[in-house]
């Protein structure tokens, strides 16, 4: 710690911190653009300048730029000095020089760093009357929009696009004043992590296309703290709503997850929740109509699934979407017995297995923030940035220790940027991928294996095998010892290793990386091995915590058929995304009585005799399980106004109470969620029953919102089962960060705001986070045996590609996202390809499979090994682990157009 | 503007031709990283085709795998990198101090009154291009231009017309 | 003994000295006395003896630069030496005359800087319009390798050496030197943050010491003829001799070769050869276009870096420039301003947009449009520019004719705007 003194006051700071970065943290108010918190400093804006004295003699002082200048013990600045106020005030005057004057019809309006630093460092009058600088904008795809005559020149974008998030096709260009920041020409921005520079521009240029469609101020929005539903990750957001919809979602920060940044499924993916195919009454199939049902008629017909009230048997299919409320009060209708894993049954094993492995001493699942500090990482078969792609942005900052230890080592500060990437130039942290086939993070990794599945498993194990005397032995080829050896080592010499695997390619993978863990631990004292194992959805985890592995879906739909069950309640599922076609028409079909519980119509929902309309993860209060085993609450943002009600209210009696009491009854029934009930808010702080308000205290036009109606304000809503309120009356949320939707702050109307709310800059927020590790850690487990056997019945060994617009069921129905999805594909070789005279996006037969799919020919794709993306249409649980191929002639729909992969074949090849 | 307008870049990409990757080639023995390779490739092809195309830009990138909008934001900060066609010889004409104290207004006058251009145009014959540049370092010669790769002192107008009426008649 | 050791044998009337004439005049010289015995630690100690201070424009002392990179066990094994032969600068025109007229010369100081830090590999940054200089330089790299001045184990020291010419793309900020740096690794030139120092963390990560032409020239007259040679050149408190130039309205324009400390007046009559007939000397710059104005009244000064700093000016690069009675010092003002305006890469923000907009407002005033307002905005721009304000020192170097043309020139600026036009256009 150094002691500083500032304006006559006495602070104690982090001496490994820039001057700016402290000034904050201590709360003081000192206007900056071109440092971020995630970014660190490169000195362009001087905004941040501070007067800095000698010594206390000095009265005249030198202006130094915050953000560049190291705290050191002793030192003496002054923010208010006139010379610095005037001097910034200069700033902020020649950024405005070109700045258009439409705040009015700015989507920053109101939440604008801009605006927000122009009060603060006080430039009222514009006394520049020249002419302004002005740019063409540029079609950067479906998410952003471009207006770069609001730019101000931070660099900020490109740093995060470029060097933080990896990105490569967005540059700053051109110089002096004529500085322009986009493409080489016109397109879709390739990053899957593009929708961050939304937040991290300090202006307007880059906007969130989908509001901008639906375009609200900040304040007008209705916000509460949310989960993505996109994947396992379960980034925190804010989403927004206004007249019943969802406008737009924005990061919330949670320093152990998300940090600051979203992906671009989780930013842009909810348009679905607004469909108008969404479900708005409860519906019984009559004949091949539907008809509407009262509520009378539905409770009656709930009644009959009951198990209390049928002597037939009846099961209930949960789903890894789903919440864990509605999966436990599916659970409690039909009798955990009865409760069925609504998951793939390959899926499911993984599952279960990674279910296993996080309650194992021998390893510890990482946080997003303990993932970047790892310093050496494997991968094994997990083509993380599509499924779970918040790992893989954390992953580039990992691979990034290496340029910070040799930043140390020179004593060049963390925070000097530039300085640290100048120095390391391509020195990195080493990654290692194994997969079936090149990923997105290839430009970062130092080693990338590619081969079959089977053979990844061989080599994986391997890998364990060096490590290990212990772990089983296996052989690899002469040619890949040295890379075993290689990987070994550089995991061994970590100071902090990091193994990941997922579910995406089957447990004998999952199995082989955890073997990989538990060899590194035994030769260190210092405890367990980051293991990140990635459930694929929202909720996978909390699903398989409730159901008892013998209780996969085939085994539930094997009751259908062979009617031991007759009657099954789906919630929240569309089987036919999980299970071979064949098998779910058999046991639908069976089925006396179905009712699927959902929010928009699928494949399952057409073969229901009811479906019951539920609520989109905004319209409720509702809890997930992300792949640490972190249990999250995300709270209601606003009501749904059809009568689709959440899936536990209209399977639990105890729908009045909220899903307190839910949570209670599921944390002392079911083992491992003991700790569930912990993530809900502190009740004693809420004196004399106030809450806290979904609307700031600048909403407006509640009036007005319903004028086309009716001259009366209508009541606000209330809301008996939760702490918050739909109004703008209430605690503010300043009280509690949890229960933080949108942050604000005097003077501070951006995102920006934030650093008002945490402990530190980039630390906890002052209160906490709305979610807690509930899995316990204390098993002893042991090496587990890997199967490497090769299925070799047909000429290509398959692996899975997953996209991330497309694989996740919901955030695909969104429109925006569709413009961003491609077709079933199969990646195979060149060789391969030419040997069946099959060009780049030809159509394509698999023998004895009915599908049509693109050819994608990849140059990295090994000869006799395949990589199929398999589309919501494909009956994708039918394909056999080996398959042979014919070029068809089947018109294939959606085809590859725009998916964005590094080595896909030139066409002409 | 739609996605269907934006066609696939790599597929823009000229095929850059044997000469343009020898020297290309060369360069990589010279410099440890390929990113400076791509500066010096933009001057390759410049040499070679007068100026740096959208087609050229994106072979460059092609060839030597580095991202196509990072060129572009290298090729557009330097001065000599021509992201527009340019005449057969471009002029280079100091406006910097010492020329514009000995009169270099007159003589970019002159120039614009015999060859009808202005600084960033070409004449209708696509002869010549007129570019300004920063100070030629021949101040005490001042005004000076370069026409090419020939620098040429002290001028006046008659020396101007003697340049040109020499180059056109090459 | 010499008197002139950067130009004695530069004759513009024929080309360079080839390597034969080069060496039978004390050619290379100093690579043999480094192969008798020297190692790099005296070479540091001869360097920072001499007192040589960097001819680039900033004046900093060459052997204490260069005592920064680090050396022994823990240093990294690759090393640079970077030559700034950018030579952008308004009214600075020395290194091309030394590149044209002596490569060799450029070449033996570069074979003893990079022996003293230990750098096996040597760029020189040549603007790119210097395509004679570039020639002369590669036919000199060629026949210096041949003899084995350059390449492995020269002359037997167990030292390698590589020289490539790297001619710039073009722009004024790649002089400076972080600068330099981005744009040979093939980036933009936006400069980099200081520290950490190229000494430190250079071209491509690596420890790098970037020198200009001229100090590098320097050299092998130190080696070879000496310290206390070096200091008999001069008789002030800096040490050898100097390019000065002089452009403008005087009779003889040109570039000199002279010791440093001479008076300011000697020069300009007697190598200037005066001004020109029927005009005054008004004020001068004395060392390029990024140094503030001087008056008749410091005529007498000595030209060496102390004297001229006394005053409120630098020496910088020391080539002269004159502006004359008869010539707007608003518009010469204005052309820098534009020059600077131009050429500012972009990075920082009082710079990007603060020299535009000084550019405009002397457009304005050219065009009898300007108003007290904007002489105001003028006048804050000086301190707004300053050191320590922006990122490098681009911005300063426009603030300094600004600043003080501001004040010698107030009543010029004045009748440009009360008479609507400048005064000086007939
Ligand atoms: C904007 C700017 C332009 C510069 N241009 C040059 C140049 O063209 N040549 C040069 O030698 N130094 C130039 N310098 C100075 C260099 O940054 C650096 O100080 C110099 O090359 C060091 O060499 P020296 O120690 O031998 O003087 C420039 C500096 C600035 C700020
Ligand atoms: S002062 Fe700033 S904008 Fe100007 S050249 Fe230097 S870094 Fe670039
Ligand atoms: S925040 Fe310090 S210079 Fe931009």
């Amino acid at each position: 710690m150094a002691k500083i003194v500032i304006d006559g006051v006495d602070y104690e700071v982090n001496p490994d911190n820039n001057l700016l970065q402290e000034c904050l943290s201590q709360g003081l108010d000192l206007p900056y653009f071109c440092w971020h918190p995630c970014m660190g400093s490169v000195g362009a804006c001087r905004q941040c300048a501070v007067i800095q004295y000698r010594d206390e003699d000095d009265d005249k002082g030198m202006l130094v730029m915050a953000c560049m200048t190291p705290p050191t013990d002793g030192m003496i600045i002054s923010i208010e000095d006139e010379q610095a106020k005037s001097f910034r005030s200069n700033v902020i005057e020649s950024l405005m020089i070109s700045h258009p004057h439409d705040c009015p019809v700015c989507e920053e309006g109101g939440e604008c760093h801009l605006q927000d630093m122009t009060l603060m460092s006080g430039h009222n009058y514009r006394r520049y009357d020249k002419e302004k600088v002005t740019h063409r904008n540029q079609y950067l795809g479906p998410f952003i929009g471009h207006e770069m005559n609001r730019c101000i020149t931070c660099y900020r974008c490109v740093r995060y696009y470029d060097d933080y998030a990896g990105g490569t096709d967005l540059s700053a260009q051109a110089s002096h004043h004529h500085v322009y920041f986009g493409r080489h020409e016109e397109g879709v921005l390739e990053s899957e992590f593009s929708g961050n520079l939304v937040e991290v521009c300090p202006t307007g240029v880059f906007t969130d296309r989908t509001f901008s469609e639906n375009y609200t101020r900040k304040w007008d929005l209705q916000t509460a703290p949310s989960i993505c539903t996109g994947c396992a990750v379960g980034c925190n957001t804010t989403p927004g709503e206004r007249y019943g919809t969802l406008r737009r979602i924005t990061n919330r920060y949670n320093s152990d997850v998300n940090g600051y940044f979203l992906c671009d499924r989780g930013r842009f993916g909810y348009g679905y929740s607004s469909s108008d195919q969404r479900f708005a009454d409860p519906l019984q199939r009559k004949n091949e109509t539907a008809e509407i049902m009262d509520d009378s008629a539905v409770q009656s017909m709930l009644d009959g699934f009951s198990s209390e009230n049928t002597s037939v048997t009846t099961i209930g299919i949960g789903s890894p979407r789903a919440s864990t409320e509605a999966n436990y009060a599916l659970r409690c209708l039909v009798g955990a017995d009865n409760f069925f894993s609504g998951m793939s049954d390959e899926e499911f094993e993984s599952a279960n297995l990674i279910l296993q492995l996080n309650k194992d001493k021998a390893f510890h699942s990482p946080s997003i923030r303990e993932i970047e500090q790892a310093d050496a990482i494997l991968i094994v078969g997990e083509d993380v940035t599509n499924t779970a792609p918040r790992i893989a942005l954390a992953l580039r900052q990992s691979v990034r220790n290496k340029a910070m230890e040799l930043a140390d080592q020179s004593r060049i500060p963390r925070w000097q940027d530039a300085a640290v990437r100048e120095l390391a130039q391509h020195d990195r942290s080493p990654l290692s991928i194994l997969s079936g086939y090149k990923t997105r993070l290839d430009d970062v990794a130092d080693d990338e294996i590619i081969d079959s599945i089977p053979r990844l498993a061989s080599f994986a194990q391997a890998i364990a095998g060096s490590l290990s005397g212990k772990a089983e032995q296996i052989q690899v080829e002469d040619g890949q010892v040295a890379a075993v050896e290689k990987i070994a080592e550089q995991l061994k010499s970590a100071k902090r290793p990091l193994v990941i695997a997922g579910s995406s390619q089957g447990a004998e993978l999952i199995k082989a990386a955890a073997n990989i863990a538990r060899a590194l631990g035994e030769s260190r004292a210092d405890g367990a091995i980051d293991l990140c194992l990635l459930t694929p959805e929202v909720n996978s985890m909390g699903m398989a915590m409730l159901s008892t592995e013998e209780n996969s879906l085939g085994a539930a739909l094997e009751k259908l058929r062979s009617g031991e069950a007759s009657k099954v309640v789906i919630v929240e599922n569309d089987l036919y995304r999980r299970a071979p076609h064949g098998l779910v028409d058999e046991a639908l079909e069976k089925a006396e009585q179905c009712l699927v519980i959902d929010q928009l119509p699928t494949a399952t929902t057409a073969k229901a005799d009811f479906v019951l309309p539920c609520t989109a993860f905004a319209e409720q209060e509702s809890s997930y399980i992300n792949y640490e085993g972190r249990a999250q609450l995300s709270f209601q943002v606003h009501r749904n106004h059809a009568r689709a009600k959440s899936s536990w209210q209209w399977l639990s009696a105890a729908t009045e109470e909220g899903i307190e009491s839910l949570m209670h009854d599921c944390a002392d029934a079911v083992p491992g969620l003991a700790k569930l009930c912990e993530i809900l808010p502190d009740k004693s702080q809420f004196v004399g029953g106030m809450k806290v308000p979904r609307q700031s205290h600048r909403y407006s036009g509640r009036t007005a919102m319903k004028s086309h109606l009716g001259v009366h304000e209508p009541k606000q809503a209330v809301d008996s089962q939760s702490v918050m309120s739909f109004s703008m009356e209430g605690i503010s949320s300043q009280k509690d960060a949890s229960i933080l939707a949108s942050s604000w702050s005097p003077q501070w109307n951006s995102n920006q705001s934030i650093s008002k709310f945490q402990s530190e800059v980039n630390g906890e927020l002052k209160q906490g986070h709305t979610g807690k590790l509930v899995m316990e850690r204390n098993a002893e487990g042991a090496y587990l045996e890997v199967s490497v056997s090769e299925d070799s019945s047909a000429e290509l060994q398959l692996s899975r590609a997953h996209q991330i617009f497309g694989s996740d069921e919901l955030s695909s129905r969104s429109s925006v996202i569709k413009q961003r999805m491609v077709g079933s594909y199969l990646g195979i070789s060149e060789e391969d390809a030419r040997s069946k005279r099959i060009r780049q996006g030809d159509s394509i037969a698999i023998v004895g499979v009915e599908a049509s799919l693109s050819a994608c020919i990849r140059s990295s794709i090994k000869n006799g090994s395949a990589v199929i993306y398999c589309d919501e249409t494909m009956d994708s649980h039918s394909l056999p682990r080996s398959i042979n191929i014919s070029k068809s002639n089947n018109e294939v729909q959606t085809g590859i157009k725009g998916l964005i992969i590094s080595d896909l074949m030139d066409e002409d090849n | 503007m739609t996605s269907e307008v934006i066609a696939s870049t790599s597929s823009k990409a000229r095929q850059l031709n044997a000469e343009e990757i020898a020297e290309i080639e060369h360069e990589m023995t010279l410099y440890p990283d390929k990113k400076a390779v791509g500066l010096e490739a933009l001057k390759i092809v410049q040499k070679h085709q007068g100026w740096v195309s959208d087609e050229s830009l994106l072979g460059i990138a092609k060839y030597l795998d580095l991202p196509a909008a990072d060129l572009e934001g290298v090729a557009t900060f330097f001065n000599l990198v021509f992201r527009q066609p340019v005449g057969d010889n471009v002029i280079l004409f100091c406006d910097s101090v010492s020329c514009w104290i000995m009169g270099c207004e007159n003589m970019k006058s002159h120039i614009k009154d015999t060859l009808g251009i202005d600084y960033g145009e070409t004449t209708e014959d696509g002869k010549f291009t007129l570019i300004p540049v920063p100070c030629l370092g021949d101040c005490d010669r001042a005004p000076v231009m370069m026409v090419g790769e020939e620098l040429h002192r002290n001028l006046t107008p008659d020396s101007i017309d003697e340049i040109v009426k020499n180059v056109r008649s090459k | 003994m010499v008197s002139n050791p950067l130009t004695k044998n530069i004759d513009m009337s024929r080309g360079p000295l080839d390597i034969a004439g080069y060496e039978s005049a004390d050619g290379y010289q100093s690579l043999k006395t480094i192969a008798k015995g020297l190692n790099s630690v005296d070479v540091l100690q001869q360097v920072k003896d001499s007192g040589l201070k960097g001819r680039g424009g900033a004046g900093f002392p060459t052997g204490l630069k260069w005592s920064f990179v680090p050396s022994g066990d823990g240093a990294p094994v690759q090393k640079y030496l970077v030559v700034n032969a950018d030579e952008m600068e308004p009214g600075t025109f020395k290194d091309r005359l030394l590149m044209e007229g002596d490569p060799h010369l450029l070449i033996e100081g570069m074979v003893i800087a990079a022996f003293t830090i230990q750098a096996s590999k040597a760029y020189i940054f040549l603007r790119g319009e210097y395509v004679v200089a570039e020639k002369a330089l590669k036919h000199a790299i060629a026949e210096a390798e041949a003899k084995g001045y350059l390449g492995k184990d020269i002359l037997g020291t167990g030292f390698d050496l590589d020289i490539v010419v790297h001619t710039s793309a073009g722009r004024y900020i790649c002089g400076e030197e972080t600068a330099l740096l981005n744009a040979l690794e093939g980036k933009r030139a936006n400069p980099r943050a200081k520290p950490p120092f190229p000494q430190v963390s250079g071209l491509w990560g690596k420890p790098t010491i970037v020198n200009n032409v001229e100090t590098i020239c320097n050299l092998p007259g130190i080696i070879t003829y000496g310290v206390d040679w070096y200091h008999g050149l001069t008789k002030g408190s800096d040490h050898g001799t100097k390019l000065f130039g002089i452009s403008g309205k005087v009779k003889t324009p040109g570039c000199w070769e002279l010791p440093l400390g001479l008076p300011i007046r000697q020069v300009i009559e007697e190598y200037g050869g005066g001004m020109q007939d029927g005009l005054e000397l008004r004020a001068f710059l004395p060392g390029g276009g990024s140094t503030d104005f001087m008056l008749p009244e410091h005529l007498d000064i000595a030209l060496d870096y102390d004297e001229v700093a006394k005053v409120g000016s630098r020496l910088a690069t020391g080539t002269m420039i004159i502006l004359d009675d008869k010539t707007c010092p608003v518009g010469m003002i204005g052309n820098l301003m534009k020059f600077f305006a131009h050429e500012s890469c972009g990075f920082c923000t009082p710079c990007r947009d603060g020299l535009p907009w000084v550019d405009t407002i002397f457009r304005e005033l050219e065009a009898g449009r300007g108003s007290e307002k904007d002489l105001q905005i003028l006048h804050e721009h000086v301190d707004y520019l300053g050191p320590g304000r922006t990122f490098c020192a681009l911005a300063p170097g426009a603030a300094a004719p600004l600043g003080s043309g501001l004040k010698i020139f107030k009543e010029d600026f004045e009748r440009h705007i009360s008479g609507k036009c400048c005064p000086y256009k007939k």
